[in-house]
């Protein structure tokens, strides 16, 4: 596992208080991890923070799955 | 009831006639304050006035740079903010007809962008403590109108309808979005209106008097405290009857 999908997963498992083995890459934030819109924005804040990385709305919309996240951060980091 | 011990509050414009009444209430119910204002030896001169271990943060509200490093600076001095009171108000009066750009942008960018920007800034530490209180001072001016006040009007107007939006927004998060609507308060403006105005003015307030800016305070800390945690996208209108809406 990458040190992106390690950092990335800590967010999730911390902000949406769900158990760790939940967070699959191949999990959807809110269909299987019970996130809301707000849950939404505020993960991606958290990613800004914590990569260092823009992720503008256009690339956040398509941001559902975990394995998602991890993809544009590693495409994406500085 | 309404204590707000262990509470961090901060409040823009807190130097002012209004401004220095709810920052007095917060401070006399246990909170701890960063007091903004946009004169540095005034706020600093109401700050000792306080006492205790308050801080003293001078912004300019027409500068949004300075705006948005407001609440991160009060995070800074204080641990956290609880409690954002958007009090601070600038008047440019004028007929509409007679308005210039400048006098409608100030006021806008005063009195409603400013507060926009300390909302959008202060959402996301309240959104992550799953608690926050936000309170803007508006006017009954917002509602009713007022001839020579369409950019003040707009702008309280404005403030009523951006809380209820941000209030639906945060409140599955504890966050309460409010607004408390003043009618005409005893202040330095109203000292010095000749007599017969001040008498015509006051048949038209049930109450019979002008207000307090601590009747202003008073509904602040209702609306700051924890027992509001129920109440959000509401304004507490507090004009002594003068406008029942």
């Amino acid at each position: 596992m990458s040190e992106t999908a390690d950092r990335v997963k800590k967010i999730v498992v911390e902000h949406l208080g769900v158990e760790a083995e939940k967070v699959t890459e191949d999990a959807s934030f809110i269909d299987d991890l019970g996130a809301d819109s707000l849950d939404i924005v505020e993960l991606v804040m958290a990613f800004e923070e914590e990569f260092g990385v823009e992720i503008p709305d256009d690339a956040a919309e398509k941001i559902t799955t975990v394995k998602d996240a991890i993809t544009y951060i590693d495409e994406n980091q500085g | 009831m309404f204590d707000l011990t262990g509470m961090t509050a901060l409040v823009t414009g807190a130097s002012g006639g209004i401004g220095s009444e709810i920052a007095k209430a917060l401070a006399a119910q246990g909170a701890r304050l960063a007091v903004s204002g946009s004169n540095a030896g005034k706020l600093e001169a109401f700050r000792a006035e306080l006492g205790g271990d308050h801080v003293a943060l001078a912004c300019n509200l027409s500068d949004g740079a300075a705006v948005d490093a407001l609440v991160p600076s009060a995070v800074e001095a204080l641990g956290k903010v609880d409690i954002l009171v958007n009090n601070a108000g600038v008047t440019r009066d004028n007929l509409a007809m007679r308005m210039k750009d400048e006098e409608w942008d100030t006021v806008i960018r005063v009195n409603l962008e400013a507060a926009f920007r300390l909302m959008r800034a202060a959402a996301r530490p309240m959104m992550k403590a799953r608690f926050g209180r936000i309170v803007s001072i508006t006017s009954v001016v917002g509602t009713t109108g007022n001839p020579g006040q369409a950019n003040y009007a707009a702008s309280k107007a404005g403030l009523v309808g951006m809380s209820k939006a941000m209030a639906q927004e945060l409140a599955s998060r504890g966050i309460t979005v409010n607004c408390v609507a003043p009618g005409f308060i005893r202040s330095a403006m109203t000292d010095v209106l000749p007599e017969a105005q001040k008498t015509a003015l006051l048949t038209k307030i049930p109450a019979g008097d002008l207000g307090d800016g601590a009747d202003i305070g008073a509904a602040v800390v209702y609306l700051a405290s924890r027992e509001a945690g129920y109440v959000t996208g509401q304004t507490l209108h507090v004009n002594g009857g003068m406008a029942m809406i």
